[in-house]
């Protein structure tokens, strides 16, 4: 299963993975920063990553064995 | 280097409104950065006034923080006094062609080697959401309570106009993309222009009906049109909706190289006339 980690000290809660995140794995929990729901849903794709604006999530992407 | 270590990361977070466009153009300039193999001492980012202009707080190169509106004016200098360095130029919409519109016009059509990243976010972000030069046309801003009533600029045809040589043009939301233009861009001996699409969820997107972040992020996702795709549309199709991808890529010799040229063969009349 991928690992995806949350920076909640860089996290400012805009909610941009949960809209970009194509397989619903994140929800967002406010006044937090989001958190990781359905972990075994994700793909790996990074969208997460890639569009955080503030360098808070990543994801480590482990073979499917 | 790796790209995240062209970036201050213990200065994070950056003080850019939540759901801002601009930290994953930061993500994309620092992995152009990466791309093109830039040294640290090597590399100026000269920025001016506005949100965007703060991107060289949270990165390492070397930075010069101008006047707003006359970044490409410092940065013309640095070029010229040290035509070895990469400079990148960092201007908003509001910096670069609103207040600094002449100094854009004129860094085009003098060519000097410059990357230029214009980010447009359709308004003043920093003041308050005032409108500027690329506001669209009936949209709400904070001066502009009724709609604005004044037509917008399209950078990427000024730069075209005024006669830029490399022009690209972005999504923010699409980092690897931006990152390879501005690599592109960097690549280049020429003045390079790479505007990116950069929502203001703040002010622009909530005057204007997008009361979520991502909800401005689809609407510009859904006007974005790549270059090859725009080729097979209508006028009529292409309504409202803008081009993004490279542009224009035209040889040409730059600013500096023209110069040495001239000092050249002023030098050898020169000598031809004291031999005569």
């Amino acid at each position: 299963m991928n690992v995806i980690e949350i920076n909640e000290n860089r996290c400012k809660g805009c909610g941009l993975c949960v809209g970009f995140c194509p397989k619903d794995v994140l929800e967002m929990r406010l006044p937090r920063a989001p958190q990781v729901i359905r972990e075994d849903l994700c793909i790996g794709c990074k969208q997460c990553e890639l569009k955080c604006p503030d360098f808070a999530i990543t994801v480590e992407v482990k073979s499917h064995a | 280097m790796r790209w995240d270590e062209y970036l201050k990361k213990e200065r994070l977070p950056s003080f850019w409104c939540a759901g801002c466009g601009y930290g994953q153009v930061m993500r994309s300039l620092a992995m152009a950065l990466e791309k093109t193999r830039a040294a640290l001492e090597n590399t100026v980012i000269v920025s001016g006034i506005g949100c965007w202009g703060h991107v060289d707080s949270w990165m390492k190169p070397n930075a010069f923080h101008g006047i707003h509106g006359r970044a490409l004016a410092f940065a013309t200098g640095i070029k010229l006094a040290s035509p070895a360095l990469n400079v990148i130029v960092v201007m908003g919409d509001g910096d670069g062609v609103t207040i600094g519109g002449n100094h854009f016009i004129h860094a085009c059509r003098r060519n000097v080697g410059l990357t230029a990243v214009v980010c447009n976010n359709l308004n003043y972000g920093m003041t308050g959401g005032q409108y500027s030069g690329t506001t669209p046309e009936d949209s709400i801003t904070s001066t502009s309570r009724y709609g604005h009533i004044e037509q917008s600029f399209d950078i990427c045809r000024l730069a075209e106009a005024a006669g830029a040589h490399f022009i690209a043009r972005s999504i923010s939301e699409n980092v690897v993309a931006t990152a390879d233009c501005i690599a592109e861009g960097m690549k280049r001996e020429n003045f390079a222009v790479i505007e990116v699409m950069s929502p203001c969820t703040t002010h622009y997107g909530r005057n204007n009906n997008m009361r979520k972040p991502i909800e401005m992020y689809r609407r510009i996702k859904s006007l974005a049109v790549p270059v090859g795709t725009a080729a097979k549309l209508s006028s009529e199709q292409m309504e409202g909706k803008f081009v993004t991808g490279i542009l224009l890529d035209r040889p040409g010799e730059d600013y500096f190289t023209r110069y040495q040229n001239n000092i050249k063969v002023k030098a050898q009349t020169a000598a031809k006339e004291e031999g005569t």
